[in-house]
């Protein structure tokens, strides 16, 4: 059956029809709609189940506060739960779906919970699921979290098939809200001359006032808002932007908008989201107000409705909300409802005012229409369970005894409307009570204030509690012209156009309905629909003594849904305040958090998912290193070849082969990851011997010197080789991982300790590629390259030498990680491929093998080598790890040397750097602690150590691991048990390893292959 | 000489023609001058490039040479790529015993040419500079993010912006600059 | 979301642009300092409720670090200024002042 009226629908344009389904159904609707207003035109009054109690519900609200209307929109990779119809634009093919049901919308299992309602109360699983504690894991999560949550998360395998960006930009004046209040505002802030960007979260200009009626200069409100918008899109200082929310405002003016570019037209070219990042002097909002609904029994029942939303579905989209509705409302706009309903045609048997005094001017005119009016009368309760099929009337003043029994289909409540003060509180601005309007609105005293310690935002319109049409105006017309002021622009006053609007009476505030209700009926009225919490939930939460209204929140989960409380906050503080005999202000307000309403994750990513997810660095030859099947280890942002595995060969066996190859003939490493600082000036060697624990001052030109970078604390925090280049310049190398801290640690000193001292750095990192070819053919290699000596006299070990190799301008370093003859060869960076494809040729009679990290680490470590971050792990000194030869004796001073003398830094027991070797040759696990006797003081067994590298040496085929060991150095031969983890189908057991403390050098313990 | 095809700047001949287009520029000479950009300094180097040194956050060119404002202590000389040995033994001379770094920097960094009306629109997804026409102008160089590496930003005029980084992140950025001007990617803000 | 002056370029930096440091004007202790001393420089810091001084690198910028004068409740900004001073100069002691009285 078609709830659609014959004509009207300001939106909606009936000429295109769209398709689309619901729950498999297949559906039309009109270019215009929301999914909302096209599934009541196809009277589709069920629309999901709520979260505790999976009772049925409908639409509520029009706007971004509908609790209920949460969908399945989409399917496969652009599948995506929790959507309100309400906000989502119709088009064709849309996919939707109900959520919160099992087996379907109808017939729901869960629905038994309804039920149980009066065993489910406030703080129930707090209370019940306590004990015992032992089935919390097993029992009780497993089977509350099948029962919660609304929607269904995306499929795990699924990737969202769209694009999403982030927007910056500096505007003067932003404007948060196209309504009346809004374009107002902006006008006269453009006017005076300020840059201004309105935005607004709907697809149209002018808020409610076009459906809400009046009269501004003389028009009616929708060709005054046409009027306007065209003036606004003609000044060059104006940008307006329609389906971009403001969703956050944030320190310094800096302001969250939730663009949805695409949403209604899916597919289409160009990003989904866009999240504009926008850095603004001065924030107008102008967010308009949401109305509450009224506690009574029933009133979550399919049909019952907000007031205001039932003109917009009437006025907006010519739908049909119901056919024969009873308004109930506390206020004069509510009767607004009535006569649209009227007016279309529809059946208004009555409107129950709860004020005995009734209405204003706007009652006459109900009256003349022929609509009975009751003052003082309530809503005892809904009639109907999946669709309002009546309401019992009673006193609003009683406790719910029904008077009457008014046959309808539909319920329009309208309990007084609450300013959007949301985005004026994200950042610190503070609300006032309006009694007269029985809602919060912004304390123009106590604005959020900025860098400059002055306010930056300002309220107009609803959302600064201004209802009325004119009022309204007055205020909008009068902030733009303040904004312009705060902005340093001297702005004329402005006026704002004449309106006119019906005169009102004055709204009564009802908390409850009626004020007396008996406890079967507070159990049915309904606060927050999404997490179902009750009028008897807020009362009992007082009465269990939750004063605060953030406890009692977070015990009732009254506003902690997805649609934040936006229909039930003020009603359940009302609530609370009756309860707690305390007046409203006192309770206080929950805390607005942003974003106004949830926002898409991939917006928030923006360009950062998939290739782009991170900076992935490369070096010059990582091409090379992807063509020859290199398998990848992470080594901060880049990308290092772990191994190159040859076909059928395991990553392993490809170790294994590199290592050997190098050590028995020709390996080659690309090292261009490492970082390469240059350190110059005057002041360059006392520097470098405050920032290395060696002594770097008297290194000689062409020299290269092995150094520890420690930090204040006295940790271990980089090493790397130093070479001198010339009287005043140091290149020092630093960890892969390390150069751009290591650079931002010398800054650091050098900017704010040493400011007087001359020294410049450079970070040179990037500026070269740099390849260490390493084995015993190593020299003949560079010899048959050719253009430079790079004999043992010529360039002996642990010094560098500039030349030519290959025709290409190369630094060579003596230097060596792996124990072998070695050269690092430093190449400008643009040649780098150029040259390394070179040395592989040229190699080939050598049988040249390009190795990874993990050979790297495995040959470091049979010299005994430490690596920062396995041996070091931010609370190793370098005393620790054996490298007491690396620390000058004779320095005064050097960043960390104070800390070093620390009581814990000097005790005689500290974990100290040992070689491990298990009788049997087997590898020790890594990162397996050592055993001591007797338990710690949490009843834990004592340790005395730890494995921090490990691996089978195919050098000496068998397994070596280096530790940190109680006092180690001074138990060289001692055994000690190391514990293993062993899995066996589900069971864990811990055995123990037994390994004898050797020196760490397994392999050349002289050095001498490296130096020849 | 060395073989002149040897050298291949980082994302070399890469272009991507969306609502602008973003090319990587071929090797570029660059030289790293860390001092006291002092007066003596500034007449100094004025006179041995034979133009003028720019002020903080600007830049000067004379034909296929420029120079970058980079920080208070730094400045970035660009020239054709082969003419920077010629140019770090010159200046090497002149500001012999000044306390001065002077670096070659031309492989360390990539540089890409972005251009296209919707330049300033495309940019601004991508950082958090003030694109607006009035906040940068033609000639002004800022240095900032580029989504999530460091960047520099030299605007040669209305319609171009060059745009430099470090060499490792040079593919990352052309395809975050590739991404942001993809197709329907006008945001219509700066440009209307 | 912050933005701050910085002083070494005059550009008006985003937060992500910058990189935190922590206090401001520590005095650094070194060997021949007693532990009390030492245990203040190393690990003691006020974080107080109100005025911090405390220190920002313009990582993504010119590189500089510098000092800003700040109010941890209100984010109001006194002044940023250049990291080589021991205390905060006049015109920021001046702008603290005029605030709190």
């Amino acid at each position: 059956m078609s709830a659609r009226l014959t004509t009207g629908g300001r939106f909606t344009d009936r000429s295109k029809q769209l398709g689309f389904s619901f729950n498999g159904k297949r559906l039309t609707g009109y270019a215009g709609d929301t999914l909302a207003s096209a599934l009541l035109a196809n009277d589709q009054i069920l629309v999901g189940r709520s979260y505790k109690f999976h009772r049925p519900r409908g639409i509520v609200a029009s706007g971004a506060e509908e609790p209920n209307a949460l969908m399945h929109l989409g399917s496969g990779n652009r599948f995506e739960p929790d959507q309100r119809a309400t906000t989502t634009e119709l088009f064709d093919g849309l996919v939707s779906e109900s959520q919160n049901h099992w087996p379907s919308l109808e017939t729901d299992v869960g629905a038994i919970n309804a039920r149980l309602a009066r065993f489910l109360p406030a703080g129930f699983y707090y209370k019940t699921f306590l004990w015992p504690r032992g089935l919390w894991k097993h029992l009780y999560e497993p089977v509350i979290r099948q029962a919660a949550g609304l929607g269904r998360a995306p499929d795990a395998e699924s990737r969202d098939a769209d694009r999403y960006e982030h927007f910056h930009v500096h505007v003067d004046l932003l404007v948060i809200g196209g309504g009346v209040a809004g374009l107002m505002a902006a006008k006269t802030a453009a006017e005076a001359g300020a840059q201004v960007l309105l935005v607004e979260q709907t697809a149209h200009w002018g808020g409610r006032a076009p459906v809400d009626g009046g009269i501004i200069d003389s028009m009616d409100p929708d060709a005054w808002v046409a009027q306007t918008v065209a003036a606004l899109e003609a000044m060059p200082n104006v940008r307006m932007r329609l389906r971009l929310m403001g969703a956050a405002v944030q320190d310094h003016g800096h302001v969250l908008g939730y663009e949805r570019v695409s949403d209604h037209a899916p597919g289409s070219a160009g990003p989904r989201h866009r999240l504009w990042r926008i850095r603004a002097r001065q924030v107008i909002a102008a967010t308009g107000a949401i109305e509450r609904p009224l506690s009574f029994a029933g009133n979550d029942v399919p049909g019952v409705m907000l007031a205001a939303a039932m003109r917009d579905y009437v006025v907006n989209f010519g739908v049909i909300p119901g056919r024969r509705t009873v308004v109930v409302t506390n206020n004069d706009d509510g009767y607004r409802t009535a006569i649209c309903l009227v007016r279309a045609g529809l059946e208004v048997p009555a409107i129950l005012d709860a004020r005995p005094y009734g209405g204003g001017k706007i009652a006459d005119e109900a009256r003349a229409l022929g609509i009975r009016i009751e003052p003082g009368r309530a809503v005892s309760k809904v009639l109907g369970t999946r669709r309002v099929t009546g309401v019992a009337s009673c006193l609003q003043i009683g406790e719910g005894s029904s008077l009457e029994d008014i046959p309808c289909d539909a319920v329009a409540m309208s309990g007084g409307w609450s300013p959007v003060v949301h985005l004026w509180s994200h950042t610190g601005g503070k609300l006032m009570w309006d009694e007269a309007g029985a809602f919060f609105r912004p304390d123009p005293e106590r604005a959020p204030t900025g860098a400059d310690g002055l306010p930056f935002v300002l309220a107009c319109g609803a959302a600064n509690g201004a209802l009325a049409l004119p009022e309204t105006l007055r205020c909008a017309a009068q902030t733009g012209v303040d904004a312009a002021r705060r902005l340093g622009i001297k702005a004329a006053d402005a006026a704002a156009p004449p309106a006119q609007t019906t005169d009102e009476s004055s709204l009564m505030p009802v908390w409850i309905m009626p004020a007396k209700a008996r406890a079967d009926l507070r159990m049915k009225a309904f606060l927050d629909y999404q997490n179902d919490v009750k009028v008897s939930d807020v009362q009992l939460a007082a009465r269990e003594g939750y004063e605060s209204v953030e406890h009692t929140k977070r015990y009732t989960t009254l506003g902690m849904a997805s649609d934040q409380g936006k229909l039930s906050n003020i009603n359940g503080l009302g609530i609370l305040s009756d309860a707690l005999g305390k007046p409203i202000p006192q309770v206080g307000t929950t805390t607005f958090r942003p974003p106004y309403t949830p926002i898409s994750f991939g917006v928030i990513a923006g360009e950062a998912r998939g290739e782009m997810f991170q900076p992935l660095r490369r070096t010059p030859m990582q091409d090379w290193h992807a063509a020859h099947g290199a398998a990848w280890e992470i080594v901060g942002q880049w990308r290092r070849p772990y191994c190159y595995p040859q076909t059928g060969e395991s990553k392993r066996d490809a170790v294994n082969r590199e290592i050997n190859a190098a050590r028995g003939s020709l390996g080659v490493l690309d090292a261009s990851t490492l970082g390469k600082i240059l350190v110059k000036g005057p002041d360059a060697g006392k520097f470098l011997d405050m920032m290395y624990t060696n002594m770097m001052s008297t290194l000689p030109v062409g020299k290269c010197r092995y150094g520890l970078m420690c930090n204040e604390n006295g940790f271990l925090m980089d090493d790397g080789v130093v070479v001198r280049l010339t009287g005043d310049s140091w290149l020092c190398h630093t960890t892969s991982g390390g150069a751009d801290h290591v650079h931002a640690h010398m800054e650091n000193w050098l900017q704010c300790e040493w400011w007087d001292w001359k020294v410049y750095t450079v970070n040179l990192t990037e500026q070269y590629a740099q390849i260490a070819v390493v084995g015993p053919n190593a020299r003949k290699l560079l010899e048959k390259l050719g253009g430079m000596d790079v004999s043992k006299d010529a360039l002996p070990f642990l010094q560098w030498a500039d030349g030519r190799l290959a025709d290409t301008p190369v630094r060579v370093y003596r230097i060596s990680f792996s124990g072998e003859l070695c050269y690092e060869i430093a190449i400008p960076a643009n040649r780098g491929r150029a040259f390394w494809d070179k040395l592989i040729q040229a190699g080939a009679e050598w049988n040249i093998t390009p190795y990874g990290t993990e050979a790297l680490h495995v040959m470091r470590a049979e010299k005994g080598f430490i690596m920062i971050g396995d041996e070091s792990d931010g609370t190793v000194i370098p005393q620790d790890l054996g490298l007491g030869w690396a620390i000058s004796k004779k320095k005064t001073d050097y960043l960390g040397k104070r800390a070093q003398e620390r009581p814990d830094m000097v005790r005689g027991n500290r974990w100290q750097l040992v070689g491990l070797e298990t009788p049997d040759g087997s590898v020790l696990p890594d990162g397996a602690y050592a055993v001591a006797a007797g338990k710690n003081a949490n009843g834990q067994r004592n340790v005395q150590g730890r494995v921090t590298s490990t691996y089978y040496s195919p050098t000496l085929t068998r397994g070596i691991a280096m530790g940190l060991v109680e006092n180690g150095p001074g138990r060289m031969g001692e055994t000690i048990w190391f514990t293993a983890e062993e899995q066996e189908h589900t069971t864990r057991k811990l055995s123990l390893v037994e390994a004898k403390i050797v020196s760490p050098v397994f392999f050349d313990p002289k050095g001498e292959k490296q130096d020849v | 000489m060395s073989d002149p095809s040897d050298v291949m700047a980082p994302m070399q001949g890469a272009r991507s023609e969306g609502v602008v287009t973003v090319e990587a520029l071929p090797a570029q000479g660059q030289i790293t001058l860390r001092c006291d950009l002092s007066d003596d300094f500034r007449w100094k180097l004025g006179e041995t490039l034979g133009f003028a040194v720019p002020e903080p956050l600007g830049a000067t060119s004379d034909g296929d040479r420029a120079l970058l404002w980079m920080s208070p202590d730094e400045l970035l000389l660009l020239c054709p790529y082969d003419a920077v040995p010629t140019l770090m033994a010159q200046l090497g001379q002149v500001f012999d015993g000044w306390f001065i770094a002077i670096a070659d920097v031309s492989d360390a960094r990539a540089q890409f040419r972005i251009t296209g009306g919707h330049l300033r629109d495309v940019l601004a997804k991508l950082t958090p500079v003030d694109m607006a026409p009035q906040a940068f102008v033609p000639g002004m160089v800022r240095r900032s993010r580029l989504a999530q590496v460091a960047a520099g930003y030299w605007m040669r005029d209305a319609d171009t912006m060059q745009i430099f980084v470090f060499r490792s992140v040079a593919e990352y950025a052309f395809g975050v600059l590739t991404l942001a001007a993809g197709a329907g990617g006008e945001v219509g803000f700066h440009v209307r | 979301m912050l933005t701050l002056l910085c002083p070494c370029c005059g550009a008006h930096a985003a937060e992500i642009d910058l990189a935190p440091g922590g206090e401001a004007h520590l005095k650094r202790v070194g060997p021949g300092s007693d532990d009390a001393d030492f245990e203040g420089y190393l690990f003691m810091r006020d974080n107080p409720r109100g005025v911090v001084l405390e220190r920002w690198r313009h990582a993504y910028g010119c590189g500089k670090w510098f000092l800003a004068a700040r109010d941890s409740v209100t984010m109001q900004v006194y002044g940023t200024y250049s990291a080589r001073t021991t205390e905060p100069p006049q015109h920021i002691r001046d702008a603290i002042a005029a605030r709190r009285a």
